[in-house]
């Protein structure tokens, strides 16, 4: 029996748990955030390698087979999601050991960061659309406490543009997923793709494509109704806003994949034309709202909204090589937005500021701290040898392969203004003088020892992964390589959930 | 100590708050195989605490509950997240189901009843959290 499957939805939702039954112990809470992330991380690594050695793996949950039980599937890019997972929850836990005040663990922060975990592990894991529905909630209401933990007005302002347009996604994906029962009358995957190829020559599976797609296309923060990200995640605690930007997006744009691989297959020139210049508007509006920010926060958050263009640019084009680049480009991204979130958390630290004006003379005094930004904010532009270079290089071959020229150029464009947006952050930050400080502005406190170690070592820690993929991608070449042949061929998927002698029993 | 003033509200509180846990335990054991379950089991008790709490105020509802919601929902949900693991000491996958009878009484324990006892305790601890805080959150002075 494969126990893996399971275990990175169980473990972060037991340590929540725990977490939450010493909800008066600070320590206790502290120590379980550390140990939950990291046997989530070493539990993900373990269903990594059983899934590339064995291929997909099935647990049918409560022992009801498919289609009529739930069953949770680990294929190639689920597996490689939950690591991605396990390293951005473990970074993260380290680094909010630092900078979580006791107002905000008081109030939940650890048991909510385990639920929202949970709730991204098992969107990556399930089989069944419903419960990917039910996983995606879970981790809403995980996000919506997360991001107005502490209360303060501007939290709230960016709260009800996040809570608002999510639920209307959530609506749109619960009405789909409705009508799609109606069509088929199954809920499970596999089975969907099954029935959804017999049913011929019906506009309503078209219909469903696009309700899908703009579900999860909010979700994913993609053109036109990415708002909600901008004005959001810059309002929380910066450990709060780096997890989001690490993980919850990717969770829509993993949707997206499964669905228009698996399920909608049937008609990828019309779904997938709209995928395509989707992707290219979003590149370009993300990155062009970069450029007229003046936030540190605020231009990563219009950083993601244009990575995310890559990403679906990746399975728009619906090659071998393009999907390849969009997996490939999914794990280069999570890590390194994770990580200059974390650096502006660093510098808010240092200087008490967002502000790029009030910033300043940062390399003089922490020139470490300087290298360290750079490696992610280069490896987002796609300077070679970084892990964001190969991740670029392989999404726009592929669509110089396909034809696919203007979104190619655009893909082009966004990355040279990318590496503006990047070095206007670098001058700001880093490079110039520091400003004058003024009477009023409160003094910050000294930094401790301890404190100080805590925020470098999950830094550092993402760097060199970038480091890793920049300089030794071929394992994770393969590894996406591998994952885009699985997700084109979803036979074996459909085999491996349905087939009675794939399927995992007892 | 009555707080609500109304001599008819403090009886009826004290008379009908056992009445009403009996019930919601009854509705819990039955809810398996008939109406009835967990949720509604929960609904049920944290409205006899409710009333009690109207007539005789939260800090007496709380000094009977002895322990804080927040601890309830911890514990519902550590009952519900623990039931679905005696399944894989058996070999079987996550959450199914394993049942065992005890000889004297013909009692059948299983872990779906574990399960909703978890969702019980997590109801009754969510609505109780909820209706403190909104009566502390009125007052000032706390």
């Amino acid at each position: 029996m494969s126990t893996e499957v399971a275990l990175p939805i169980l473990i972060p939702l037991l340590s929540g748990v725990v977490s939450l039954l010493f909800w008066r112990q600070r320590l206790v809470q502290r120590f379980v955030a550390v140990a939950g992330t990291g046997s989530l991380l070493v539990s993900g690594l373990w269903l990594l390698s059983s899934v590339s050695e064995h291929g997909i793996l099935v647990m049918q949950m409560g022992n009801w087979q498919a289609p009529f039980g739930i069953s949770l599937v680990a294929d190639l890019l689920g597996a490689i999601m939950v690591v991605m997972t396990g390293i951005i929850g473990f970074a993260v836990a380290l680094y909010s050991l630092a900078t979580t005040g006791r107002g905000h663990e008081a109030f939940g922060y650890f048991p909510l960061m385990h639920l929202l975990l949970a709730g991204v592990a098992g969107a990556f894991l399930t089989g069944d659309i419903f419960n990917l529905y039910v996983w995606f909630e879970v981790m809403l209401v995980a996000s919506f406490a997360l991001l107005i933990l502490g209360g303060e007005k501007a939290q709230m302002e960016g709260a009800i543009k996040y809570v608002t347009l999510n639920l209307l996604s959530s609506v749109i994906f619960l009405s789909a997923v409705g009508l799609l029962y109606g069509l088929v009358g199954t809920l499970n995957m596999a089975d969907i793709a099954q029935r959804l190829g017999q049913v011929e020559g019906n506009g309503m599976v078209d219909v469903l494509a696009v309700m899908f797609m703009v579900a999860f296309g909010i979700k994913a923060a993609a053109f036109p109704l990415f708002f909600w990200l901008p004005a959001s995640y810059h309002t929380p605690p910066v450990a709060v806003s780096a997890l989001f930007a690490g993980l919850l997006t990717k969770v829509g744009v993993y949707a997206l994949f499964r669905v228009f691989t698996l399920i909608f297959n049937q008609n990828p020139d019309y779904t997938h034309e709209i995928l395509l210049w989707g992707a290219g508007v979003t590149m370009l509006s993300g990155v062009l709202g970069a450029t007229a920010q003046f936030e540190f926060r605020r231009i990563l958050s219009f950083h993601i909204v244009s990575q995310i263009g890559y990403m679906i640019l990746g399975l728009a084009l619906f090659t071998p090589l393009a999907i390849i680049g969009g997996v490939f480009y999914i794990v280069h991204h999570i890590i390194v937005k994770t990580n200059l979130f974390l650096v502006s958390g660093f510098v808010n630290r240092l200087c008490g500021s967002y502000e790029l004006k009030r910033l300043g003379g940062l390399y003089r005094s922490h020139p470490w701290l300087a290298v360290l930004f750079l490696i992610p904010a280069l490896s987002l532009a796609g300077v070679p040898p970084l892990s964001g270079f190969f991740a670029k290089f392989i999404v726009i071959r592929a669509g110089i392969e396909t034809e696919a020229y203007g979104v190619t150029f655009i893909a082009l464009l966004v990355g040279l203004l990318t590496l503006y947006s990047m070095i206007k952050i670098w001058a700001e930050v880093f490079w110039k003088a520091p400003p004058e400080t003024r009477k009023d502005e409160p003094e910050v406190a000294p930094i401790g020892q301890r404190e100080l170690w805590q925020m470098y070592l999950p830094i550092v820690g993402l760097a060199l992964c970038t480091l890793f993929i920049g300089l030794y991608g071929q394992p994770i070449y393969a590894l996406a390589e591998a994952s885009a042949e699985q997700l084109l061929d979803p036979t074996r998927y459909i085999e491996a959930v349905m087939g009675r002698s794939t399927g995992v029993t007892p | 100590m009555v707080r609500s003033g109304t001599l008819i509200l403090s009886v009826a509180a004290r008379l009908l708050m056992p009445l009403q846990l009996l019930f919601s335990v009854f509705l819990l054991l039955r809810g398996h195989d008939e109406p009835g379950g967990g949720f509604i089991a929960g609904l049920v008790a944290a409205g006899a605490f409710a009333l009690y709490m109207f007539a005789y105020g939260t800090q007496a509802t709380r000094a009977m509950l002895r322990v804080a919601p927040q601890d309830l929902i911890g514990m519902g949900l550590f009952l519900g997240v623990a039931s679905t693991l005696p399944a894989w000491w058996h070999g079987q996958p996550f959450m199914t189901a394993q049942w065992w009878t005890i000889p004297l009484i013909g009692f059948t324990f299983s872990t779906p009843l574990i399960f909703d006892i978890g969702v019980y305790l997590v109801v009754l601890g969510s609505v109780l959290t909820a209706v403190v805080g909104l009566m502390d959150g009125g007052r000032d002075d706390g």
